[in-house]
């Protein structure tokens, strides 16, 4: 009897301390909060934004602008923490009936809108824009290829780089795996889904890289932002890559990546606070930063 | 003495608790691929699911048929297995047998780097300097084939041959040895008549604890060996069942037929190393009994 009320007693005497330790973490922690989102509201205020916005802005779609889309949601939540973006990669056509069917606040695809989904009253924003680089390795003479070449090129119809005014070797095509963004941008403007003759499929940008620099008879493809002087990217139908020729349009490998909303319907508060900072100045570096070229 | 049996049931508990962690993420990693690995092969179906060779997982009209990745995967560590046994098997005769003290002493630490080298290593070299030397010496168009996984695979391989095999080289008990001098025959006669075959069950089981390595490598032969998905051939680039897995992976979507049929690739490799683990405990066992 004497040894339950002891055991009594220091339970109740440890509850009590439990008790009193949670309200201190609690304490601290929400005054921790508190300060953080006094501190990042003074800031804004300085950059004459309001702060007020909460909530989630859902966004979907497109898996090629998962990092630019990654890129700005992170910005903007370090900035407004009372609002969660999601992004969900399903793919272009599932971020546009997303956005038609409003389980989306902003669908996300990485081509322009077709006649019939404009048709049913949406509307495109271009945000960013995504310039493919042509690469060949630094010991190929091929200067300029056309559209049309690369497309026979991939597909196997060219073999030979003689055919398209380089040295006489065999032609190899090295790209990424089924499902990467690059992949998808090249195999549709170029117009050739599902019918390249890959001879390797790599994982990531950098592995491309390196495979066309060890390679004297290889072209690949990659991102606009990731060629460096390892590797020769070409000219197409004359125009050089560059962040210039993408916007302006001149060059032709290039694809949008566009915000689709509901024409004449407004967006939450929150979607469109984090719609007007994806495209303003401030949100230029992080698309340029995450590979794609800023549209402001 | 009280508080002595409480300390021993407290620590008896312990250790049980220790015991099923790796028996419960062993089955629970069995059912957990039987139940995401099976949907896609019954919605392919069985047969076209292993025995398809055609693999487009993202084409418009998807074919999920996985026969080109199990042979690659079958032919990578059979060919591995033919460079690498003759090489790890002698190197070990050579450290266990005939290498003097102070050579062994510095080809041992270099077996046992070996085999500590992260497998992205042997890539990244492969990558660089032997995906071209392919290339250039057979004057192929690209380098990246199954040629230079399967030398990749063997380099990965030899640690486990010669580390296992050396120890039950050792374990020959010196009265065979001294028995088969004692009759006239040469030291390498004696290794190779007696030694080996006494250690025969060690060796093989190093073998297959190697064949296991090579089966379940990705990083390595992702790398090396152009992960296209076609039927295999030595130049040509192929995809194994590990490296088809990890380069679709991280953008199949959640709740799709590929995602699933990656899952069932999972569940096929996973019998894999089932199936080379029960051969090893069976040679393991034999080993007991001689």
């Amino acid at each position: 009897m004497k040894r339950l009320k002891k055991v009594m007693s220091i339970l109740t005497v440890s509850t009590v301390v439990a008790a009193a330790l949670a309200a201190c973490g609690s304490s601290t922690s929400s005054s921790s909060v508190a300060e953080q989102s006094s501190s990042s509201a003074a800031e804004e205020s300085s950059a004459a934004e309001e702060s007020t916005v909460e909530g989630n802005v859902a966004t979907g779609g497109s898996t090629s602008v998962e990092k630019v889309i990654g890129a700005l949601s992170e910005a903007f939540m370090g900035e407004n923490t009372a609002v969660t973006v999601t992004y969900d990669p399903t793919g272009s056509s599932a971020g546009v009936t997303g956005a038609e069917d409003g389980t989306l606040d902003i669908g996300l695809a990485s081509r322009s809108l077709k006649e019939e989904e404009v048709a049913k009253g949406l509307k495109e924003t271009v945000f960013a824009l995504d310039g493919i680089a042509i690469v060949v390795n630094n010991e190929n003479t091929v200067e300029d290829l056309s559209l049309e070449q690369i497309a026979q090129l991939a597909t196997g119809e060219i073999t030979n780089w003689s055919e398209v005014g380089g040295p006489d070797a065999p032609v190899v095509l090295i790209g990424r795996e089924a499902g990467s963004g690059t992949r998808d941008g090249f195999e549709s403007v170029v117009d050739v889904e599902d019918a390249c003759v890959y001879e390797q499929e790599l994982t990531s940008t950098g592995a491309v890289m390196t495979a066309v620099a060890g390679n004297p008879n290889a072209f690949g493809y990659v991102s606009l932002a990731s060629v460096d002087e390892n590797v020769k990217a070409i000219t197409v139908g004359g125009v050089e890559a560059s962040e210039e020729t993408v916007k302006d349009g001149t060059y032709l490998l290039q694809r949008p990546f566009v915000f689709v909303t509901k024409e004449g319907e407004e967006l939450s508060a929150q979607a469109q606070a984090f719609y007007d900072f994806a495209l303003s100045e401030a949100a230029a570096d992080l698309v340029r930063n995450a590979g794609a070229v800023p549209v402001v | 003495m009280k508080l002595k049996e409480i300390i021993e049931r407290i620590m008896q508990g312990v250790f049980l608790v220790c015991g099923m962690v790796s028996i419960a993420s062993v089955a629970l990693i069995t059912i957990y691929m039987l139940i995401a690995g099976m949907p896609a092969i019954i919605e392919v179906g069985p047969i076209d699911f292993l025995f398809g060779t055609v693999w487009e997982s993202t084409s418009k009209d998807p074919k999920f048929g996985i026969l080109p990745f199990i042979l690659t995967s079958v032919w990578g560590m059979v060919g591995a297995l033919i460079i690498g046994v003759p090489v790890g098997v002698f190197t070990a005769v050579f450290l266990a047998k005939l290498a003097p003290a102070k050579v062994a002493a510095m080809v041992r630490p270099a077996v046992e780097l070996l085999a500590g080298i992260p497998s992205v290593v042997y890539g990244l070299i492969g990558m660089i300097v032997l995906v071209p030397a392919v290339m250039d010496t057979f004057s192929l168009k690209s380098g990246a084939c199954l040629l230079s996984a399967i030398l990749v695979l063997t380099i990965m391989v030899l640690p486990n041959i010669i580390s296992v095999s050396e120890t039950a080289l050792r374990a020959v008990p010196k009265e065979y040895e001294e028995a088969s001098l004692g009759l006239g025959a040469t030291w390498i006669e004696t290794v190779f008549k007696v030694s080996i075959p006494a250690a025969k069950s060690g060796i093989v089981a190093g073998i297959v604890l190697g064949a296991g390595r090579a089966v379940g490598e990705a990083m390595a032969v992702m790398m090396v060996a152009g992960n296209v998905a076609n039927m295999p051939g030595l130049f040509k680039s192929v995809r194994f069942l590990t490296t088809a897995v990890a380069s679709e992976m991280s953008y199949a979507a959640d709740g799709s037929l590929q995602r699933n049929a990656l899952f069932s690739i999972g569940l096929v490799l996973f019998f894999f190393i089932m199936l080379i683990n029960w051969t090893l405990q069976k040679f393991l066992k034999r080993g007991d009994n001689l």
